[in-house]
């Protein structure tokens, strides 16, 4: 079948916008690394990307820079991860758990207890800041050497909404798998563990990189609970950075800015279809 | 004769039979923990601190709705109510439209398709990180590029972040950028229109406009809510834009509910108005996610 001129129009238009939507999406991203390679002169002097004379200065300053001694850019790395590895973990077994418990038993008041789950959903987390604060202040964990605010709460299946999509995903799956497997002797621990996590790991994974990637991008949780500047995480410390300099040295900014941000790129090109099936699969279900 | 020795009934102890009926109540125990320390205790405190005026430093002296009263009649909150409203008003229909438009284009046979996903998706994973925000502050500079750009088609643009009519549109634009996310989700839901509607409505002459409003709408409803939801609750949640890109100013004109209570609660340690406030954008939110569902009937499609 030949395409009509029209058709060829409309084709011709429709690769027209995506490319130019995505140009203009992206090209920020782009001159953002065009930017950290110029001197600082020519950082504004124009909207191209490409540095007329590349230069390191930027990176050097950025990986040098230290406040006062107490932080610089690996320690930054290292804080951020000393809390971000621990919150992916917690998150993905705690939640696990209590999918399970909802999507795999009966008993009396698991309804009530489900809307409850869902109703936290819709609970801003605006309106939790300040008693958690308070209780935690309480326990002693503000400014905790071990982020304990930023993590602990993750054990206890906080995360309502990968609570939510794992039972999602744990109903699709047929329950004769576990009762044969219960026939066969395994208690609810190893029917857990064997048989419903080897099936669940896609969407565990899901959870996991989401987890990653919303815990490293999180500014307020570090900005309430971290108040010692050799302590402080990627987040904090990038903004600390500009503020001290913006104005002066946006080249050292701009290459500090896109290092703090190369490992979740790296695992964004690395996993990127569990990330868009993980976000597709969970919404379009519930 | 030996069967009925075999099967006879294993006696279990009330005790064991109560440990059968509730082994998911069991699973179910770090949960039940979680949501009465980390969630139902801070929110009836929270509730409770709404009505004193709790201080970090000095502790509760009055009890009453003065914190209510002054949030309905200080210009300070009335504003910040006012700007959050703009704010979504602003950023979930655009980002709405731009994700289902996108999401329509993609959807044809297009080449590439994963390439041009990826690429829309990238700002959703990153838009939420201190390091976009600072490329935003270049971006939107005085001398930055988006002004170098206006500049050569001969607009003398203005200084973004410090002009007031324009920050609030700067903060707007970083979530917008960021519609990727809700685009996959349309994407989904998309692929899922059942062919032979389209086909069938071709045959009976139908545009491809009118298809697109009288099959894909109606068929897509159920995602487009859910879209609509979380965004709301999302846009009026807003912190990270504000407070790193503007600290709320110039002259407050970015300051969204959000970050007037993080200043209310730990920059003046005024606890109580802290909490009042966000009870008072916490209802605001539910009305508008209740007034989502009801109306729900006359709108959402629900195929099955």
């Amino acid at each position: 079948m030949k395409m009509s001129t029209a058709n060829k129009i409309g084709k011709f238009l429709q690769y027209f916008v995506l490319i130019a939507v995505g140009i203009i999406m992206i090209y920020p991203l782009i001159w953002m690394i065009g930017a950290t390679f110029k001197n600082n002169a020519e950082v504004f002097s124009g909207i191209g990307f490409i540095p007329m004379h590349p230069t390191l200065e930027g990176y050097k300053a950025a990986v040098t820079q230290n406040y006062g001694g107490n932080i610089n850019i690996w320690r930054a790395f290292i804080n951020t991860y000393s809390y971000v590895i621990p919150k992916v973990i917690f998150t993905v077994i705690s939640s696990v758990v209590a999918a399970y418990g909802f999507s795999r038993f009966k008993f009396k008041g698991r309804d009530l207890m489900f809307s409850i789950m869902i109703s936290t959903l819709f609970l801003p987390q605006v309106v939790l800041n300040v008693p958690q604060y308070l209780m935690y202040n309480t326990f002693g964990w503000i400014n905790s050497p071990l982020y304990l605010p930023l993590w602990v709460p993750t054990l206890f299946g906080t995360e309502t909404y990968f609570v939510y999509q794992l039972v999602q995903f744990m109903r699709s799956i047929p329950k004769d798998l576990d009762e044969a497997a219960a026939i066969d002797g395994c208690g609810p621990f190893k029917i857990l563990y064997k048989i419903i996590c080897p099936m669940l790991s896609p969407s565990l994974v899901a959870v996991a990189l989401f987890q990653f990637m919303w815990s490293c991008n999180d500014f307020m949780g570090p900005l309430l609970y971290v108040q010692t500047p050799s302590k402080y995480p990627m987040a904090i410390f990038v903004k600390l950075s500009m503020d001290a300099d913006a104005g002066f040295s946006w080249n050292r900014i701009l290459a500090l800015s896109l290092i703090s941000i190369i490992p979740q790129l790296i695992v964004f090109f690395c996993a990127q279809d569990s990330f868009i099936d993980g976000i597709a699969a969970g919404a379009v279900k519930g | 004769m030996s069967a009925p020795a075999k099967s006879q009934p294993v006696t279990r102890t009330p005790f064991k039979r109560w440990c059968d009926e509730n082994t998911g109540l069991f699973f179910l125990i770090p949960w039940i923990i979680g949501f009465l320390v980390f969630k139902a205790y801070p929110f009836a405190s929270s509730l409770f601190y709404s009505f004193t005026d709790m201080n970090f430093f000095k502790g509760i002296h009055q009890y009453g709705i003065m914190n209510y009263i002054s949030i309905f009649t200080d210009r300070k909150t009335t504003t910040a109510l006012m700007i959050t409203f703009k704010y979504a008003f602003i950023t979930v229909p655009l980002k709405l439209v731009f994700a289902l438009f996108i999401a329509y284009i993609l959807n044809f046979k297009i080449k590439f398709v994963n390439l041009f996903r990826t690429v829309y998706y990238i700002p959703s994973i990153l838009g939420g990180s201190v390091a976009i925000a600072v490329l935003w502050r270049a971006l939107f500079k005085d001398t930055g590029i988006i002004n170098t750009l206006l500049g050569f088609f001969g607009i003398q643009g203005p200084n973004w972040l410090a002009d007031r009519n324009w920050a609030l549109f700067v903060i707007c634009l970083l979530r917008v950028w960021q519609f990727g996310s809700a685009m996959v989700l349309f994407l989904a839901a998309l692929k899922g229109v059942p062919a032979d509607l389209y086909e069938a409505a071709t045959i009976d002459g139908a545009s491809k406009t009118k298809q697109f409003f009288s099959i894909t709408v109606p068929m897509i409803t159920p995602v487009i809510f859910y879209n609509l939801v979380t965004q709301i609750a999302q846009a009026f949640q807003e912190f990270n834009g504000p407070y790193i890109i503007t600290q709320g100013g110039p002259r407050n004109a970015t300051t969204l509910v959000a970050l007037l209570v993080y200043n209310y609660a730990f920059q003046s340690n005024e606890m109580g108005m802290a909490c009042a406030l966000a009870w008072v954008m916490f209802v605001i939110v539910m009305i508008l996610t209740i007034i989502a569902f009801t109306s729900q009937k006359h709108w959402v499609y629900y195929s099955d």
